[in-house]
């Protein structure tokens, strides 16, 4: 058993390295096929970024009656975080709101001055709140409509709630990110499955260029298992290496993209890259060798059909 | 030791025989050659012998052993019996000469001090040990078949079945392969040749089958090539 073992390896080690066109071609094209896998994780993770970044920018948020009482808004506020679709909810409160005002007007000498002339603050305090998918603020907005059924219509502590203006372009922006979401999915199938068939030829092509050969083992009375292992064996490397080499070839673009998709996405692909190395690299690597193992027994046996 | 009994060979119903109502035997140690045209039925024949193919009707023996009844799973084991030699040589391109012989008792599970002593044994016996290291590309075609048949022979086969062995080489290559057969046969194994080659025949006098169209028509013991 151990001596079959070390005769397969040596053989399939030795045939990867005599073969040396068909081994070359085979590595090349799985490099190509492996690079895509591995431009389309990273594509997949810019594609995320961006979306959950357009996504928290999207908030409902209610304003409060200039005269309503802390405990009632801290009440709502309480109500609002234990919604299982509120992911999270932000109190603003008069002084704060005030004090964005008048930095965001700085320099806006009139707009300052009319306020000085009020003499009191005219803004309410407010709560952002957010959700954990677009989806959810219908929900959201239809849960503060009954909570402001309830209130009393002489001193009410919802001033308004701005949903209805915005409802438009959240669900506007919700219908997009499901779309780009499926279409980034359909073409990440189409690119994955054209990597793997193409993986799959390329090897059963280079198996092909060993059909006489294969004849010649069955015909010394080799066993189909001592046939295949080699083969196994080579696909197998070809992955290996092909897998390193897609890595390889990665590290630079990413490092050179880094920058452009930190300020463009405000996620840095080349930090993902890094931190999530182990895992990249598995993937990359792991595809490779399940496809040249799969794809050269798959490949093998149609010769050993005796 | 080979037993042939009414073998019919047809391919698409009947419409091109192979092979018909085939029947003769071979006992130890001969060396029988069996002659006749180009489609005569020869090459099915030898595949028969190793079941690359089947027959249509009728069975082949090995001793007690119908071939065509071997399961699949334990034909490799039964291959090893025997040796084959074959026109085009059938090397493996990515291995050496010496790695050829090798790979046909790595194939068998052979230790490898047994293959260490083996392989420079055979070809010592086909006079090659100094091409050891060669690629069959770098071997005249004598001396690929040479190893062919070192490789044949390396596992001591009962029966070695050599189809054309000379069909691809000139006359001194073809007198070699001839000598180095005819000792292997001397040594005790089983020979069965199929052969275009007058020459070949006539100087070996030993048996002859001669086939036409598919049938055994001539059986001689110490026969020439008539045809």
């Amino acid at each position: 058993m151990w001596v079959a073992f070390k005769r397969v390896v040596r053989s399939g080690v030795v045939g990867f390295w005599r073969s040396t066109f068909v081994s070359f071609a085979s590595v090349f094209v799985m490099t190509i096929a492996l690079f895509v896998i591995g431009a389309i994780m990273m594509i997949d993770q810019l594609l995320g970024a961006s979306l959950a970044q357009i996504e928290s920018k999207v908030d409902i948020n209610v304003y409060f009656n200039i005269n309503a009482a802390e405990a009632d808004m801290q009440a709502l506020q309480g109500r609002l975080e234990a919604l299982p679709e509120v992911s999270e909810v932000v109190f603003t409160s008069r002084e704060e709101a005030l004090a964005a005002f008048r930095e965001r007007h700085r320099g806006d000498e009139l707009t300052i001055q009319a306020l000085d002339e009020l003499g009191e603050n005219p803004l309410g305090a407010s709560l952002s709140i957010s959700a954990g998918d677009t989806s959810q603020y219908e929900t959201i907005a239809r849960f503060l409509d009954e909570q402001r059924v309830g209130e009393s219509p002489q001193a009410p502590v919802i001033d308004r709630v701005n949903f209805v203006k915005n409802k438009e372009v959240i669900e506007k922006l919700a219908s997009i990110i499901g779309v780009v979401e499926r279409a980034s999915i359909t073409t990440m199938l189409i690119l994955v499955a054209a990597a793997v068939l193409i993986t799959f030829n390329t090897i059963r092509l280079a198996i092909y260029t060993s059909r006489e050969e294969i004849t010649v083992m069955r015909l010394v009375g080799a066993s189909n298992t001592f046939i295949r292992g080699p083969f196994m064996l080579q696909g197998v490397l070809y992955g290996l290496v092909s897998g390193v080499v897609a890595i390889i070839i990665m590290y630079p673009i990413l490092y050179w993209l880094g920058p452009g998709t930190e300020t463009f996405f405000s996620f840095n692909i080349f930090h993902y890259f890094l931190a999530n190395f182990v895992y990249v690299f598995s993937v990359i690597v792991g595809s490779g060798v399940a496809l040249g193992l799969v794809s050269s027994a798959w490949a093998v046996s149609r010769y050993l059909r005796a | 030791m080979i037993y042939f009994d009414k073998v019919s060979k047809w391919y698409n119903d009947k419409e091109s025989i192979a092979l018909e109502q085939v029947t003769f035997q071979v006992a130890p140690h001969e060396f029988v050659s069996i002659v006749g045209h180009s489609g005569a039925g020869k090459s099915t024949l030898l595949k028969m012998l190793i079941a690359e193919d089947r027959p249509s009707e009728g069975s082949v023996f090995y001793e007690s052993l119908d071939i065509h009844r071997i399961p699949r799973g334990k034909l490799p084991k039964f291959r090893r019996k025997i040796g084959t030699v074959f026109q085009d040589f059938k090397l493996l391109p990515n291995k050496t000469a010496y790695e050829n012989i090798a790979f046909a008792m790595e194939a068998n599970g052979r230790d490898d001090s047994e293959i260490a002593e083996n392989v420079p044994q055979a070809l010592a016996l086909v006079d090659l040990e100094d091409k050891a290291w060669n690629f069959p590309h770098q071997l005249s075609g004598g001396e690929k078949q040479r190893v062919a048949i070192a490789r044949a022979i390396v596992n001591q086969p009962d029966i070695i079945i050599a189809d054309e062995p000379t069909g691809n080489l000139d006359p001194i290559a073809t007198y070699e392969v001839v000598q180095i057969l005819k000792k292997i046969n001397d040594l005790g194994t089983t020979v069965i040749m199929t052969t275009h080659n007058k020459g070949v025949i006539d100087e070996l006098g030993r048996r002859v089958i001669t086939m036409d169209s598919g049938r055994v028509v001539r059986d001689d013991a110490t026969g020439k090539y008539v045809l």
